[in-house]
């Protein structure tokens, strides 16, 4: 039973990291990523090709950070002066395009078969519970320090210039302010996050295949913010939890109903998620702890 | 010290919204456009200010073409625009606001809010102090804490003038600073105006209001179906008979 609280525990957080990212982008920027999961599929891919080679687990997280911020350049160079709902449709083109990179390029990443063996983290003391623990651990501090550091962006010189962006970007330009530049570091740093959480992915379920990098990863975590509240770190956590315990705690609800089979039961899990959404949409928009941008 | 403008052309489709304009003003004047509307005076401030390309023509500022440089390069080379529906960043308070607005914030670039928190700290004073001076100029100071989307009209006026002044601007562009406005605010911004004028700042205004108008500004030039068609003081221009038909004949 520890063990399978720690199971959930861990991707919860790893879902948080990803949430971060989002809440930073769009919660505080207005930039509608729905290709978050483009960048989680990139650190997840490098870390465990980088792992595969023999680097150390330190070195290829943060490798995977680093390289999904620096792919963020080019998807952000061609779609950031678009409109803002174009910028959703790119970036949604730009995940797509990801996961058919890593379902077609057999030579590096073993195509449809996908990856499997990946090195855990903590495999030095041992494995079962104590590792898992460890992992935990490890991934509450990062998400502390993200949501530290995004904490910090939020209320500085650059946060305020980014909530002026949300709120009519034209006048940013007239003030001698350029959006792209502030829009595209956004995005980057939004992607090493995705990055990062692909990382702990990658080497918790110790098997990648491209179909787990699918557009509904996005749209979890697009529904964590929403449930939560956009744009506070707190709705963020309270979100990604509400959301993670009820995809995982409807398995026990089946249990109960026996009546309806498993195939049917992911069917309703996301039927019931949806019909949460349009509820908390319609009654609650922001979110349960409150729409940062209805202060 | 100038801003000239020489034969500028903007054409949508086959509606030739400005044609061939040319202005000269000097960065220490109060220079008025007025006009009808669709008359091409937004046209014109917004290819001044870099939002719409131009078709043909040129525009320097000092002796330097701005012609290739971007909106934003442009205001930060000195020409700075409001718009003609004020556009506050609604969720930010009046001072936050003008705070964005300050040019060159070191705690604008990310690492730098990391590895020089002492010096963004200190940068914020400053510009707080160079905000709250100019939320007192404008009499700004008992809304300086609500959010801006909650002012008056006029009120966002006010923050749009504000806002502009901290980028330090050579050149005001106002599109239509007395719109809506009560007369009591508007005679406090044509005060203003007067008084930023007198430290230097030069100003084109576009402006339907010509009472306000003709109070305010020494010379100004009256534009139609995309041309200047008389330019000069006021008292001159609304005396010409091209005017009086295509502007003032349209209202009377």
């Amino acid at each position: 039973m520890e063990g399978y609280l720690v199971a959930i525990g861990i991707v919860v957080l790893i879902n948080v990291l990803l949430a971060l990212g989002l809440t930073l982008q769009y919660g505080r920027t207005g930039l509608i990523n729905f290709g978050h999961v483009g960048f989680f599929a990139i650190g997840a891919y490098t870390s465990a090709l980088l792992a595969l080679q023999g680097v150390p687990l330190v070195i290829s997280f943060v490798a995977a950070g680093a390289f999904a911020a620096v792919s963020a350049w080019p998807v952000g160079m061609v779609s950031l002066r678009l409109r803002d709902d174009y910028f959703a449709i790119v970036t949604l083109g730009f995940s797509e395009t990801v996961r058919i990179v890593i379902s077609s390029e057999k030579w590096l990443t073993n195509g449809m078969q996908g990856i499997p063996g990946l090195p855990r983290l903590y495999e030095g003391i041992g494995g079962g519970l104590p590792a898992q623990l460890a992992v935990l651990v490890t991934l509450a501090l990062v998400v502390i320090a993200s949501a530290t550091m995004i904490q910090r962006i939020t209320n500085s010189p650059f946060g305020r210039v980014i909530e002026a962006i949300r709120d009519n970007e034209e006048a940013v330009t007239a003030l001698g302010k350029n959006p792209a530049s502030f829009k595209l570091r956004v995005l980057a740093v939004g992607a090493g996050l995705a990055g990062v959480a692909g990382a702990f992915y990658a080497h918790y379920i110790t098997f990648i295949v491209p179909d787990q990098f699918g557009p509904i990863v996005t749209f979890y975590v697009w529904m964590a913010i929403i449930i939560g509240g956009v744009g506070r770190i707190s709705g963020t956590l309270v979100g990604t939890a509400i959301l993670m315990l009820f995809l995982e705690g409807s398995r026990f609800i089946r249990d109960l109903i026996p009546a309806i089979p498993e195939v049917e039961m992911a069917s309703i899990r996301l039927g019931v998620i949806g019909i949460a959404l349009i509820l908390f949409v319609t009654y609650r928009p922001q979110g349960l702890m409150g729409d940062y941008t209805q202060r | 010290m100038s801003l000239e403008v020489r034969r500028v052309t903007k054409a949508f489709g086959g509606f030739c919204a400005l044609d061939e304009v040319s202005i000269a003003v000097e960065t220490d004047a109060l220079f008025g456009i007025i006009g009808p509307n669709g008359a091409g005076k937004s046209t014109l401030f917004s290819v001044l200010s870099g939002f719409m390309p131009a078709d043909a023509g040129e525009i320097l500022l000092d002796g330097h073409s701005l012609s290739r440089l971007s909106p934003h390069a442009r205001a930060r080379a000195g020409m700075v625009r409001t718009f003609q529906v004020p556009r506050e960043f609604r969720h930010l308070t009046v001072r936050e606001n003008l705070m964005v607005a300050a040019p060159g914030q070191t705690g604008e670039h990310l690492a730098s809010l990391f590895l020089r928190p002492g010096q963004v700290r200190r940068e914020e004073l400053r510009i707080a102090q160079q905000a709250e001076e100019i939320i007192e100029f404008l009499r700004l100071t008992t809304v300086a804490e609500l959010p801006s989307g909650s002012l008056s009209g006029g009120q966002k006026k006010l923050l749009e003038l504000g806002r502009a002044l901290m980028v330090a601007p050579k050149m005001l562009l106002l599109d239509e600073p007395f719109a809506g406005v009560n007369p009591v605010l508007t005679g406090m911004i044509v005060d203003r105006i007067r008084e930023l004028n007198a430290r230097g700042i030069g100003f084109v205004i576009i402006e339907h209001e010509l009472a306000a108008l003709t109070r305010l500004v020494p010379r100004l030039a009256v534009m139609d179906r995309g041309r200047i068609i008389a330019s000069g003081p006021p008292e001159k221009v609304l005396k010409d008979e091209r005017v009086r038909e295509a502007y003032l004949g349209a209202v009377t």
